[in-house]
């Protein structure tokens, strides 16, 4: 009856040399499931890792300076504003626990949700917000050490976005628990607008509740070092949940990306995909997908995607989808990747249109991240991260274009 | 009056064993108005032909001119060569994810005009063409090419030809996978175009039906990378009846 088809397959890291790296990514097999890894809300169950840990191993642990530490130094300055009936409060860690939040699940996480009391975001239950809430989150100080735990709760029906912007300079690391009611529409959306010296980590998790619908984007492209974990389980059936993100890393940032889809109930949804564009001699970006369905997750429809384009030598990118599945009745599971550099052939067609090779790599990039940033439900965010990425384009020096990039597709169908 | 001037174009191509030469030496003026259909077998290097005037990375000359109006267009990249006044309509029209057709067109337009067109008379001319093209409007916000149908991709092609005016256009196998009613509607729309700017054809094609809707002034047999026998429209019912076998013997003794 149940079918265990093990597809955890790392793909590839390829560089702009574009030879892909054998060292890394491909020759690797995770020795045990996703399940298996530790989660917890005490700070001894996670040692302060080197970097030779799976879950750190592609994360330049030694710029994180004292972030892996407790004790915090300080706090971000928080600018909020709320649409009628949201409310912000504080309550004492061990009542926020009592909430049923998803434990930590690395050293990062737990050090964040090591304080002694943490935000509470509420969203009534049936409240459709037309007006999305927004919260910045603004570093005065690099030399601050910020560990932060923001609870959003979402009662049932509830509709709403809500939008926290990172700005300024800040060693800042972050828990974000969210907690979405029975069929309650929730996006929680994630720019990381940091200054270049900034580093973030964080973990983004959702308990999405029965036939909820439930979207993260996340938007990086400020920052030396960030990492940002966003991590989906279903508290019932029909949970629907979409994971996105756009990133574009210069030289000198490590932009890195991971998001984990515990399958653990039937009949829920996922759909994760993360673009990001690379330019620079250093420039770094890492995305790991896993993904696990559960025995018990009949029904389950799911499916993993990251894209890179490297526009110039140097930048390196590394992507790694994990898919374990447990049972094969599945409505169907699969996962891509591929990283590469501009298709000449598309900058061929659109060059024999009279568009000079430079707009026509701009064309080519902001088609590239269209289908991500469109679904951003703030236009003035929209736009932001529209002009955001054409600035970004603005001083980027071209690599030569290639056809060859490396894709993986694998997909399960559901069985007869 | 615009005149496309090949002479004595050589073309290779990098292979794993080295280079290999696939145009060996072709000679052909194309006037303003005119139509001149390249026919010949596979393989025969017809689209080399049209892919070296465009200014496809991957072919190399190895010899000969192209001039249009006298100016040297080898000289020029691939957009340069689209801004002097050169269209190529692909056989195999390449995908542009998140690009809308009618972002496309408007950026095409306005890099070969050197401006952007003006608003209300380019809408209403994008509108014409594609009723003409019988294109739904919804065609318009599609990414270019993506999920299109091979009858699809051939029309948006003839749009960007009405639309970007060239002085020549290389159509590579415009008919190639189409039905009878498409391969009119695309013909239609080629010779609205020629109609509308005195445009320079070069129609490239390995079947005659396509001439029965665009009417070649001259016809030339392309066989090994060269021009082996030309003539007028004659020669293409000559071909219809015989098909290339002639040729190839020759070729092959």
């Amino acid at each position: 009856m149940s079918l265990v088809a093990d597809t955890s397959r790392p793909v590839d890291a390829v560089t702009a040399a574009g030879r892909a790296h054998t060292d890394s990514a491909a020759a690797f097999v995770p020795d045990k499931s996703r399940a298996e890894r530790t989660a917890s809300f005490d700070v001894a169950d996670f040692p302060v890792p080197s970097g030779r840990e799976e879950e750190w191993r592609f994360t330049p642990v030694k710029k994180l300076r004292g972030l892996l530490e407790t004790g915090a130094t300080g706090r971000l300055r928080w600018e909020t504003v709320l649409p009628e009936g949201v409310t912000l409060s504080t309550l004492p860690a061990a009542d926020a626990r009592a909430l049923g939040l998803l434990p930590p699940q690395d050293r990062a996480a737990v050090v964040a949700a090591d304080v002694d009391t943490v935000t509470l975001l509420d969203i009534p239950a049936e409240a459709e917000l037309s007006e999305p809430v927004r919260i910045r989150l603004v570093g005065d100080d690099l030399e601050q050490r910020v560990h932060e735990h923001l609870v959003v709760r979402a009662g049932h029906h509830a509709k709403a976005t809500v939008l926290l912007a990172h700005r300024g300079s800040a060693q800042y690391s972050q828990l974000v628990s969210v907690l979405t009611g029975d069929a309650s529409d929730v996006t929680l959306v994630s720019a990381q607008r940091w200054e270049d010296d900034a580093i973030h980590l964080a973990q983004h998790d959702a308990l999405v509740g029965r036939d909820a619908t439930y979207r993260h984007i996340s938007l990086t492209l400020g920052g030396q070092v960030v990492r940002l974990n966003a991590n989906v389980r279903y508290a019932g059936p029909g949970g629907d949940a979409t994971l996105l993100g756009v990133y574009f890393a210069d030289s000198g940032q490590h932009l890195e990306h991971r998001s984990f889809v515990d399958h653990n109930t039937a009949h829920c949804k996922s759909h994760v995909t993360y673009k990001g564009a690379l330019q620079g001699d250093t420039a770094r970006t890492v995305w790991v997908g896993d993904a696990l369905i559960r025995a018990e997750a009949e029904g389950t429809d799911t499916y993993e995607l990251n894209r890179n384009l490297i526009l110039t030598d140097g930048a390196r990118a590394d992507s790694v989808p994990n898919l374990e599945i447990e049972t094969g009745e599945i409505e169907g599971a699969g996962h891509a990747s591929a990283t590469g550099r501009f298709d000449d052939l598309q900058l061929f067609y659109l060059q024999a249109r009279g568009i000079p090779e430079d707009e026509a790599k701009r064309l080519v990039v902001r088609g590239f991240f269209a289908d991500i940033i469109r679904e951003i439900p703030l236009a003035d965010l929209r736009d932001e991260a529209t002009a955001a990425i054409e600035h970004e384009l603005a001083t980027t020096e071209y690599a030569a274009s290639t056809t060859s990039t490396s894709t993986t597709l694998d997909r399960t169908s559901k069985e007869n | 009056m615009s005149t496309l001037e090949i002479k004595g174009l050589t073309v290779s191509v990098q292979t794993e064993d080295g280079p290999k030469e696939i145009l060996r030496g072709v000679d052909l003026t194309v006037n303003s108005g005119e139509t001149h259909a390249i026919m010949g077998p596979n393989g025969s290097g017809k689209s080399t032909l049209a892919y070296s005037i465009a200014g496809h990375p991957k072919y190399t000359v190895t010899g000969g001119t192209v001039t249009l109006d006298g100016e040297d267009v080898l000289a020029m990249s691939v957009d340069e060569r689209a801004r002097a006044g050169l269209f190529l309509a692909m056989q195999y029209p390449v995908e542009v994810p998140g690009v809308t057709v009618s972002n496309f067109l408007r950026t095409a337009k306005t890099a070969i005009d050197g401006e952007a067109p003006k608003l209300r008379t380019w809408v209403k001319d994008v509108k014409q063409a594609m009723n003409n093209l019988r294109m739904d409007p919804a065609f318009a916000e599609r990414n270019v090419n993506e999920g299109f149908s091979g009858g699809e991709k051939k029309r948006h092609e003839i749009l960007q030809l009405q639309l970007l005016k060239p002085k020549m256009a290389i159509l590579d196998e415009t008919d190639s996978g189409l039905d009878i009613d498409a391969l009119r509607i695309v013909s239609e729309g080629v010779n609205q175009a020629k109609d509308e700017t005195d445009l320079g054809v070069l129609l490239i094609t390995h079947y005659t039906r396509i001439l029965r809707y665009i009417q070649p002034d001259f016809v030339h047999v392309f066989v090994d990378g060269r021009i082996v026998e030309e003539g007028g429209k004659e020669l293409a019912d000559r071909l219809e009846e015989e098909g290339y076998d002639r040729f190839l013997t020759q070729a092959s003794a």
